[in-house]
């Protein structure tokens, strides 16, 4: 038998991921989409991306370098909130996030830059206000976009593994995600067990990538306006 | 009711300068595409920013470059149809026509109801954009701009969109609507059709400039600059050089031709609508006579076109005559065509 909890972690972490990237990346996009400088759009969106990639390694180390216990941030953490963020849950989540974050950010610009731009104008002389064209026009147009970036988000915060390594460490039943327990496993050579966790995360995958062609596949249905 | 527009924008490789004032309209602004009307009617808006000048509607001052003024779009009440109509996918049609409207829900409510009547629109207030047919999508739009009331309705080609059977009938849809609206309208198109038919003015625009403005009809009948012609259908347009006050040669041709309007010193073109040619009973009598060397014939659904040529590698001229008048003629050229005076159109 097989411990489970690096599974609960993995799918508590890539939840969680996913609900926090969502946020983050829509309003990143929706941001940059709606900058007036072509210079400025490019640098943002460069900085944007760079956690995509980097080496995760290399995300982990700006993530110590700002959390770590005796770094500004992590200091102040500490100080104001009694937490410690290295080596907790909340670091998984913290490093998947900030390694997913561009492919929510992506493909929702991407989405949100196909929304047909006479939607959002006839929406302006109509009265709208910007906030309501953003959520009763752009949103509803573009959901499918959206929707297959936060699947890739769910998917990649499943299988993070070099930033919560530096960041999160690899504590069995709190921070020993999937793909660490396979390293773990191999590691210590039990092939058994790591092939048990490498078919349940292989699983996981495949059902989050089929969701996402599910999602891609109503867009282009959308596009083609035979459903609405 | 009155819009006054004088503005000036421009891009990289693109400059956009008009300046025109409409008392009710609907104005026409005829020009092939690309040559700004769109853009036009985007400043209007506020969709687009012009770099400076002015637009005032009814007095209000909608933009002004001197004292900073510029509107946001929302604040403008200016109805835009769009080209695709541009329906939000995600609402049902009654949701679309009450989607401008902030009121109290009840009233909100009986104002969606007369516009969907209003618009005959009844029976598919439940319906999505995407399972309209191009017609009652244009209503649909029409039905959600005319319920905001806006102060100016902006069209910008309205029928393009549309299959060419639904173009006749929708047409005179539009100018029963456009009867009981008592704000301005301008209509951009590069139909010749669709503006002789809808408005009584007509504004040419080429490359971002306005070329000639005034009353349709007028516009169509002498046109003075070569734009206003193409734009107006004119199919033969010959370059031309002024010879005497009423006559000009057709350069290309070696041919003098007599005008009925004075010829302007800077004339560069003649313009010879293709209807107007007519077979002479007495050439002899003729002041612009052309003697025809060859002929090519194609058959459209309801006339005959010919190209003949005056001159060896000269520009071909079009004639285009009714089916019958080709058939008493034994469906060959005869040996000389004839163009009165009025028909000949001096250009710039």
């Amino acid at each position: 038998m097989i411990d489970w909890s690096p599974l609960v972690i993995s799918l508590k972490t890539a939840s969680l991921t996913m609900i926090f990237v969502f946020f983050l990346g829509l309003l990143a996009a929706q941001w940059v989409v709606n900058l007036k400088s072509e210079g400025l759009k490019i640098v943002l969106d460069g900085l944007l991306t760079l956690p995509l990639v980097l080496p995760p390694t290399v995300a982990g180390y700006f993530l110590l370098y700002l959390f770590g216990v005796k770094r500004p941030v992590g200091l102040f953490f500490l100080e104001y909130f009694g937490v410690k963020i290295p080596f907790s849950f909340g670091a998984t989540v913290l490093a998947a996030t900030v390694i997913a974050f561009p492919l929510m950010y992506r493909s929702a610009r991407g989405a949100l830059e196909q929304v047909d731009e006479n939607l959002i104008y006839a929406a302006r002389t109509l009265g709208f206000s910007e906030w309501k064209i953003f959520f009763r026009v752009a949103l509803p147009a573009c959901f499918p976009g959206i929707a297959g970036g936060a699947v890739l988000a769910f998917a990649r915060g499943l299988g993070e593994f070099g930033a919560t390594a530096m960041i999160a460490g690899n504590i069995m039943g709190k921070t020993r995600t999937l793909p660490l327990a396979v390293y773990s496993a191999v590691v210590a050579g039990d092939f058994e067990t790591a092939g048990k966790y490498v078919l349940v995360i292989v699983l996981v995958s495949f059902l989050a990538v089929v969701l996402l062609n599910y999602f891609a596949l109503r867009e282009k249905r959308n596009r083609k306006g035979k459903k609405s | 009711m009155s819009l006054q527009v004088d503005i000036r924008k421009s891009w990289k490789d693109f400059s956009l300068n008009v300046c025109f004032d409409l008392d009710k309209g609907p104005l026409g602004i005829l020009g092939a595409s690309g040559c700004g009307k769109s853009m036009t009617l985007k400043c209007i808006a506020g969709i687009l920013r012009p770099d400076e000048g002015k637009i005032i509607l009814n007095g209000r001052t909608l933009f002004d470059s001197e004292k900073k003024i510029d509107l946001k779009p929302q604040k403008r009440r200016v109805g835009y149809l769009f080209q695709d109509f541009a329906l939000f996918p995600n609402m049902t049609v009654a949701e679309n026509v009450g989607a401008g409207l902030i009121l109290p829900k009840k009233e909100k409510q009986e104002q969606v109801c007369r516009m969907i009547e209003k618009f005959h629109l009844t029976g598919l207030e439940k319906k999505y954009p995407s399972q309209l047919s191009g017609g009652q999508k244009q209503r649909t739009a029409l039905a959600r701009i005319m319920a905001y009331r806006p102060d100016v309705l902006l069209l910008d080609e309205p029928f393009s969109a549309l299959d060419a059977y639904l173009k006749e009938q929708l047409l005179l849809e539009l100018l029963e609507l456009l009867q009981d609206y008592s704000g301005d309208v301008i209509l951009v198109t590069h139909s010749r059709d669709e503006a002789y038919k809808i408005c009584p003015e007509l504004m040419v625009v080429k490359e971002g400039l306005q070329v000639e403005r005034g009353r349709t009809e007028a516009l169509f009948r002498n046109p003075a600059y070569l734009e206003t012609a193409r734009m107006t259908g004119c199919k033969n347009l010959l370059k031309a050089e002024k010879k005497g006050p009423h006559e000009l040669e057709l350069t290309g041709l070696g041919l003098r031709l007599m005008t009925e309007q004075p010829v302007p010193e800077d004339v560069q073109y003649a313009g010879i609508r293709a209807h107007y040619f007519y077979v002479p009973e007495e050439p002899e009598k003729e002041v612009n006579l052309f003697r025809p060397l060859d002929f090519q014939e194609t058959e459209a659904p309801f006339e005959i076109n010919v190209i003949f040529h005056t001159k060896e590698n000269s520009p071909g001229i079009w004639w285009k005559l009714e089916k019958e008048t080709w058939n008493r003629l034994g469906r060959s050229m005869p040996p000389f065509l004839a163009l009165s005076p009025g028909d000949v159109l001096p250009l710039r």
